[in-house]
């Protein structure tokens, strides 16, 4: 699970700062079958939380209708310098993580 | 596909939409939603009085950015916002996006907290032809508030097989 | 009629290997020469332009941690030799390319291939896998922005003859060839979509009707199925011949790697 985090790296205290997230996985739906017409079990990402020094300040849960490929983007406040962390799983119970750090001045 | 309002039957929308119970409201969206099925609609009102317990949606707030014709169904860009001051008062608590014409209508569900500088989100979604696409917002002073935006979906031209 | 077609076939076998017929006299570019990004919506122009929501730079990015990857017995990565990728910048545009050592006509893919099987003495990767895909898109877009540099010479003219053969053969129950399409009706509308030229400046793209990362060769594979015609394995020597007379009917158009389409 290949995965971009974009954080900036430098903030003003108080500032709307962006927050991006693009993760490699197929978002399986369950409704396609394999080149041997074996069905493909439903496997989704089905859950992202991005915490801030600690603290959930965004939580995405997500279903087959999300698009293969899960691209987010949110807005949180720059409140103190330190690290954002991601934390993500999928229905086959793989998990993934990123974390960024971020000076806020 | 959208149709032209008069200014009586605009007022009779807004009218409907603000002070209606859901289930008027929900019909007067319905109509909007033609090639949906009434059993596609039941799946994602039900879907919606989980999120509200039955307390009154209306439209407005919300607003949902999607093309009016999309390339692919498998990936539609969108961005959802809801106008809020995102206070520790007054703030978005959570955003859900419904399409009520997938396989399984319930797309996402996005929860803010504290620290989450606006009440917006951006992602790809798949749609399963043709629809309105619903967006959700819960309130932290109780209120639920509706977007819909009609999406034509256009298919290959060219049958691939790779 | 058959009477008159054997010697049509002789005169143009005649003329493909007469070495004083130029390439203008038998293959044509489509003029003026266009990516297919300028025959796409505003949403996929927009998806290819945003380097961070372009979905196929989580390829590049996987690529970027293979080319740093230790393998095979020497625990060679592609960094041992080359050092960083920028290093890469140009590489792309002399393929597909006459492999001195086999004297066979290779791509890209192929190279990266051969490196890991001769150089790293690891096992190649599977065509079209997520690795393939990810070092290819990787290395060809340290070319973005430059045109290929293809040229016929005695080497590859037969390749590039039996590539433009193919361009123009009509296949499948269709009865399309590639030309039908991306030659004569390039602009023109195809249900909801305007006929591309068919150029293969953005490959490996990331496909929105795919869901996922292609080559050039899937996208070759598609339109064979497209026209009902039978699809050939994925690095085919028929698929290299097209792949290298596209290359040159690409003309100067830049590398746009890694693209996108719907």
């Amino acid at each position: 699970m290949a995965a971009r985090i974009s954080v900036p790296q430098n903030a003003r205290r108080g500032d709307n700062i962006e927050i991006r997230v693009a993760i490699q996985h197929p978002m399986e739906t369950g409704y396609r079958t394999d080149d041997n017409g074996t069905a493909i079990p439903k496997n989704v990402i089905n859950k992202l939380v991005c915490r801030y020094n600690g603290v959930e300040v965004f939580r995405a849960e997500m279903g087959s209708g999300i698009a293969a490929n899960p691209y987010l983007s949110f807005f949180i406040v720059a409140a103190n310098s330190g690290e954002l962390r991601f934390d993500w799983g999928d229905d086959s119970g793989a998990t993934g993580s990123e974390r960024a750090s971020i000076i806020v001045a | 596909m959208k149709s032209m309002l008069t200014r009586r039957s605009f007022l009779v929308h807004i009218a409907v939409l603000a002070a209606a119970p859901l289930a008027v409201v929900r019909r007067a969206f319905a109509q909007q939603f033609a090639q949906q099925t009434e059993a596609q609609t039941a799946a994602v009102n039900a879907l919606i009085d989980k999120i509200t317990g039955g307390a009154p949606l209306a439209r407005g707030r919300v607003k949902l950015d999607i093309p009016t014709l999309a390339d692919n169904g498998n990936s539609v860009s969108l961005r959802v916002l809801v106008d809020s001051p995102m206070t520790a008062a007054d703030h978005v608590k959570s955003i859900h996006l419904f399409a009520p014409r997938n396989p399984r209508p319930a797309v996402a569900a996005f929860y803010f907290g504290p620290g989450a500088g606006r009440a917006q989100v951006s992602t790809r979604i798949r749609l399963s032809g043709s629809q309105g696409v619903m967006a959700v917002a819960a309130l932290s002073d109780g209120s639920f508030w509706l977007a819909v935006a009609d999406v034509a979906v256009t298919v290959s031209a060219c049958w691939d097989a790779s | 009629m058959s009477g008159y077609r054997l010697p049509l076939i002789l005169i143009a076998g005649w003329l493909a290997a007469a070495p004083g017929v130029s390439v203008a006299q038998t293959a044509v570019r489509p003029q003026p020469l266009k990516s297919g990004i300028e025959f796409t919506g505003p949403e996929v122009r927009a998806l290819q332009e945003d380097e961070f929501a372009n979905p196929a730079m989580l390829w590049i990015t996987r690529g970027a941690a293979l080319w740093q990857q230790p393998v095979g017995p020497a625990q060679q990565s592609c960094a041992s030799c080359h050092g960083d990728v920028a290093t890469m910048k140009g590489v792309a545009t002399h393929y597909p390319q006459i492999d001195k050592g086999s004297a066979r006509l290779i791509n890209l893919e192929g190279r990266i291939q051969q490196c890991r099987e001769v150089r790293q003495q690891t096992a190649p990767l599977r065509y079209e896998s997520e690795d393939l895909l990810a070092l290819t898109a990787l290395v060809r877009m340290q070319s973005r922005g430059m045109p290929l540099a293809i040229e016929i010479d005695p080497q590859n003219r037969r390749h590039f003859e039996r590539g433009r053969e193919l361009y123009y053969r009509r296949v499948g129950q269709m009865n399309l060839s590639c030309a039908n399409c991306h030659q004569d009706n390039w602009g023109k509308r195809l249900g909801p979509e305007t006929i591309s030229q068919g150029q293969g400046n953005p490959y490996p793209i990331y496909r929105l009707e795919w869901q996922t990362m292609g080559s050039l060769h899937r996208r070759l594979r598609a339109c064979l199925s497209g026209v009902r015609a039978e699809m050939l394995p994925y690095g085919a020597p028929e698929y290299l011949d097209l792949e290298l007379y596209l290359a040159w009917r690409s003309g100067d158009l830049p590398i746009e790697t890694p693209g996108v389409r719907r």
